[in-house]
């Protein structure tokens, strides 16, 4: 059912049935990595280049989701992915063996939003019973694309953010049906609803600080979403932001205060989550499209399935900018799309 | 909701952290420093084995740049950057550093589009700029000879 301006609430809530994440080393030694599935501590993957070890860690991660869900790449109707590099790189050739239709997407950072959105509008809709939504990142990858080469010695930033390498995967599917065995035995998590981002360019031109640029994109799509559906900031256990970091979750909560609203009693934020920032040199916090990913993955699924959080309002963020659009000078455009996580439990 | 983009672009300045910038000269004068003592070590051991003025200098600097290279391949040098910012940066040793790096990084895609392409993608404006700049400045000695402001 359509919702205000922009937002979506499912009649028939898509279930994700199951969910995988790997993730590179400094990732396991973080606050999260009791909650992954398994640890690459080779970062190169047993690959020649750091591009074929994204795309490898695609290709485990898919192939272990599968795995835990009982499933054959064959059960799969549609996949919704995408990564960081130019041309969906990782990507592209990660899953080329799987064999299941591909929608390509890149919403940098956001990735993992904007799969699950289209998952859950096109399970909804009928035009599939199960898909898979799956986003990464490679801190090597990204850093030659974005950055310097790895040997090159630059100074960071303390506003800089530190690239995951990682990915996330879930499943989403239509219980009543889907064919096939049944996935995890039993209702987890439901994505109730979905208000999809859009633009949001607050002029921010520093690519070394990207959570400045990424909270007001989050902002708008929080009113948003409260707006459309009539509701307020206690509808939800927790907003959980894609990877503003430090700095951009304090512009968030300011932004926020400025509107009215008190985000932080209930906010936290995935840059934050995945790393400890005292002890592990990560500056403002973790990023790129797999950082949402594998914190989905390792923390926020499992705290609904336990019933710890009933309702999450899951905000991955992007910040959209290039190496050319930086090098000419041009702001850093922001989108955050936000997708309803719900407990089963809240609806038995 | 709107943004108004001045003023938040001014506010994003106030919340932002910023290198301690006493810390970070400091940091900056002992790696540097360091960087040559090491340098000036070097030469005074061969100047000590006998080896004449010129030879000195140009086998100082090799080493220094060889030292850079090895550190750049085992990953070592970001490090030392990191750490002592423009003290690592400075000195020749940083920019051996910017020439490996990108040599290192781009061996896969081949050895002309790759490697031969991709070396200079960071020293390249520094060569570029230098000779200019070394240009001018040559330009301005001739005049100031011609002039009688150099003597």
């Amino acid at each position: 059912m359509q919702k205000g301006n922009a937002s979506i609430l499912f009649e028939k809530p898509p279930a994700v049935g199951c969910w995988g994440c790997i993730a590179g080393k400094k990732e396991a030694e973080g606050p999260l990595g009791g909650g992954l599935d398994r640890t690459e501590t080779d970062d190169r993957l047993g690959q020649e280049t750091w591009e074929a070890a994204e795309s490898e860690l695609q290709r485990r991660t898919a192939r272990l989701t599968l795995k835990k869900a009982g499933l054959k790449a064959a059960d799969i109707r549609y996949l919704f992915a995408g990564d960081l590099l130019g041309q969906l790189t990782a990507t592209s050739f990660g899953v080329r063996e799987l064999g299941i239709p591909l929608f390509g997407l890149y919403g940098a950072c956001s990735t993992m939003g904007e799969a699950m959105a289209l998952a859950a509008v096109t399970v909804h809709a009928g035009a599939a019973d199960r898909v898979l939504a799956m986003a990464s990142s490679h801190f090597a990858t990204a850093e030659k694309q974005f950055r310097f080469p790895l040997g090159y010695g630059a100074q960071r930033p303390s506003s800089a953010s530190w690239t995951v390498t990682g990915c996330g995967a879930v499943v989403v599917e239509n219980r009543e049906t889907a064919a096939g065995p049944e996935t995890s035995g039993g209702c987890a998590v439901t994505i109730a609803g979905v208000t999809p981002g859009r633009i949001v360019d607050a002029g921010i031109r520093d690519s070394m600080n990207m959570g400045a640029a990424m909270a007001p994109a989050a902002a708008h799509t929080i009113c948003r979403n409260l707006e459309d559906l009539q509701t307020d900031l206690s509808y939800y256990d927790r907003i959980i932001t894609g990877d503003l970091g430090e700095v951009g979750s304090r512009a968030l909560l300011d932004l926020l205060k400025k509107e009215g609203l008190d985000l932080e009693p209930v906010h936290a934020d995935c840059g934050k989550e995945i790393y400890d920032r005292k002890r592990q040199d990560v500056h403002a916090g973790g990023s790129g499209s797999g950082c949402c990913a594998v914190t989905l993955c390792a923390r926020i699924l499992p705290n609904l399935r336990a019933g710890i959080w009933k309702r999450v309002l899951f905000l991955p963020t992007g910040a959209l900018l290039s190496p050319v659009s930086f090098n000419e000078g041009r702001s850093v455009p922001g989108i955050a799309h936000g997708i309803i996580l719900e407990a089963c439990s809240l609806r038995d | 909701m709107e943004i108004d983009k001045k003023e938040y672009q001014e506010y994003i300045k106030t919340i932002t952290p910023v290198f301690p910038l006493w810390k970070n000269m400091l940091r900056a004068f002992v790696t540097g420093g360091a960087i040559c003592t090491l340098g000036q070590g070097i030469r005074s051991g061969l100047q000590a084995l006998g080896a004449g003025e010129e030879q000195t200098a140009v086998f100082q600097i090799l080493a220094l740049i060889l030292l850079s290279v090895v550190l750049t391949g085992l990953g070592v040098y970001p490090k030392l950057v990191q750490w002592g910012g423009a003290g690592a940066l400075v000195p020749i040793t940083g920019f051996a550093n910017s020439v490996a790096a990108p040599a290192i990084e781009n061996q896969a895609e081949g050895d002309v589009f790759g490697v031969g392409c991709k070396i200079f993608t960071i020293s390249g404006p520094v060569i570029l700029y230098g000779v200019l700049a070394s240009w001018v400045l040559g330009l301005l000695y001739w005049a100031g000879l011609r002039l009688g402001i150099f003597l």
